[in-house]
């Protein structure tokens, strides 16, 4: 397979100006969206998929997928300078070839001329994303941003702080087994619910660790996983979304994994109930239960009564979750623990987990990364692993 | 005023940076108006304001002045801190979801769907920022 006639450029546009006083770089690249969507005839919600590289502010591609309106499934920071996007173009190009999406939207933009006349700090990313002046002097930190989701899921739901603690129950549970964790001791939902108040509803033993370290994944073709002595791991599909406020039609009740999950599933061809241990990114207790609800592995609002009772403990309930004891216990690298979603999924497949954890015949698994903020804008992606037989 | 106003209440406000895009935005909120942008290509309101639609990604918008009440969406008292504060998303009558605080009130009588009006903290800058208070 290759990407030789598999993808197409359609339109181009090459902004006018060369000093673009008076504009702001969110809004530059959106006028050159909007020239290429015009030059190819295709309008904004045709586009699924959407690169860009440092020169875009924010955090990758977030808050200009936001400025624009932009929904997409697709997307791709890669930043090495004045490459990216030609790169750019060859990624967009195989995630076409591959059917992960169909009109993919390259943007470059900035005003360094602009910038340095009206004495404005210069540097790549152009400052502050739009959003910025309309958030930071509401101090959004990263515990109140997720409260923010919890409490609205609570009311809409009848979701309980006792549900939400069973996430992290079930998260020590696991972590006495690993001798790497943090956090070792298995609580109660008593402990939970007791521990301190951080951010309403989320209560200290709601929030994950900070934690040092991380992580690494290699992956090869089919040929040199053949060669290899230890046993290798199926990718058998993928799924990406970027989900944001929406210019002010705010619903803080679902994540991303609404549309990156379906679209890994479909590729891999299996659905939630073939699924034996799932990695799911647990930066605080509501992220697991929304993310296992718009996953589908249970109706959206039932995700509180979901995880309940163990469900979530390995040899105890029906779905197995962060058998190394996750974000919650173990550990949450530079704060941004995704690669350790897909470590255990691995060693799961791999049945190389700890014993006391290992799921028995684990030949499908999920593991699923939440980027950003619950309360605002985050990259969603999930991924769906397999043994041999997968 | 309430007997609540002043609680809660943060004592500065750092001035927003402005930029051309929300220049207008800023201005406003020092003469105590709150604005959202309305499409004029398919008549939606959104917030933050930007120059392009973020629903029909027209460049064919304008500023629009709201009545500043809303009913609160969602919000989170930070407990863990000399001087709790409440972050919120208040839902405006003309539609938009914003970012805001609430103050001028008790954070233990909170309550979602309760409705709040636009209460402006100056920043000595010649703009304000819009927190919201109990209506």
């Amino acid at each position: 397979m290759s990407i030789r006639g598999k993808a197409f450029i359609a339109g181009v546009y090459e902004h006018p100006l060369r000093e673009a006083t008076g504009k702001t770089v969110p809004q530059l690249h959106a006028e050159v969206a909007k020239g290429a969507l015009e030059d190819a005839g295709l309008t904004k919600d045709d586009i699924d998929a959407y690169y860009c590289a440092g020169d875009v502010p924010g955090l990758g591609p977030l808050n200009q997928a936001e400025y624009m309106g932009l929904h997409v499934t697709q997307f791709d920071s890669t930043e090495v300078g004045g490459s990216s996007y030609v790169a750019h173009v060859n990624h967009a190009a195989q995630a076409i070839a591959m059917g992960h999406c169909k009109v993919a939207l390259i943007t470059l933009a900035g005003r360094p001329r602009a910038d340095a006349k009206e004495n404005y700090r210069t540097r790549p990313g152009g400052g502050p994303p739009a959003d910025y002046a309309f958030e930071a002097p509401f101090r959004p930190v990263v515990t109140n941003m997720y409260g923010m989701a919890a409490m609205r899921h609570m009311h809409e739901y009848g979701t309980t702080s006792e549900q939400l603690a069973w996430v992290k129950v079930a998260a020590s549970h696991h972590a006495q087994y690993n001798e790497h964790a943090m956090l070792r001791d298995v609580v109660t939902v008593e402990d939970v619910v007791n521990s301190p108040m951080i951010s309403d509803p989320l209560h200290r033993l709601d929030c994950c660790v900070m934690s040092d370290g991380g992580g690494a994944v290699i992956v090869v073709a089919p040929e040199i996983a053949a060669q290899l002595k230890r046993p290798s791991v199926k990718v058998l599909g993928a799924g990406e979304a970027i989900k944001h406020l929406n210019g002010g039609k705010v619903d803080l009740t679902y994540s991303g994994a609404r549309w990156s999950g379906p679209k890994a599933f479909a590729e891999a061809g299996v659905t939630p109930a073939d699924i034996k241990y799932a990695s799911i990114y647990d930066s605080f207790t509501i992220t697991v239960v929304e993310t296992l609800e718009d996953l589908g592995f249970c109706a959206k609002g039932e995700g509180g009564k979901f995880v309940a009772d163990g469900n979530l403990i390995s040899g105890v309930g029906k779905l197995p979750f962060n058998t190394d004891g996750g974000g919650l216990c173990n550990n949450h690298p530079t704060d941004r623990g995704g690669i350790t979603k897909v470590i255990e999924a691995v060693r799961q497949v791999r049945g190389e987990a700890h014993p006391k954890v290992q799921v028995p015949n684990c030949n499908i698994a999920l593991a699923h990364g939440t980027g950003g903020l619950l309360g605002s804008r985050m990259g969603s992606a999930t991924l769906i692993l397999g043994g041999a037989d997968a | 005023m309430s007997e609540l106003s002043g609680m809660n209440r943060p004592s500065k406000v750092r001035a927003p940076r402005v930029n051309d895009e929300t220049k207008s935005f800023w201005d406003a909120t020092g003469d105590g108006k709150l604005l959202v942008k309305h499409c004029n290509g398919c008549g939606e309101n959104h917030f933050y304001p930007r120059s392009f639609c973020p629903f029909c990604f027209s460049d064919d918008t304008e500023y629009l002045e709201t009545v500043g009440r809303g009913t609160i969406y969602t919000y989170s008292v930070m407990r863990r801190t000399k001087e709790p504060w409440a972050i919120a998303y208040v839902t405006l009558d003309e539609g938009p979801t914003m970012m805001t605080n609430l103050i001028d009130c008790d954070f233990d009588k909170l309550e979602i769907g309760q409705p709040v009006k636009v209460a402006f903290i100056d920043t000595g800058e010649g703009t304000a920022v819009p927190f919201f208070a109990p209506a």
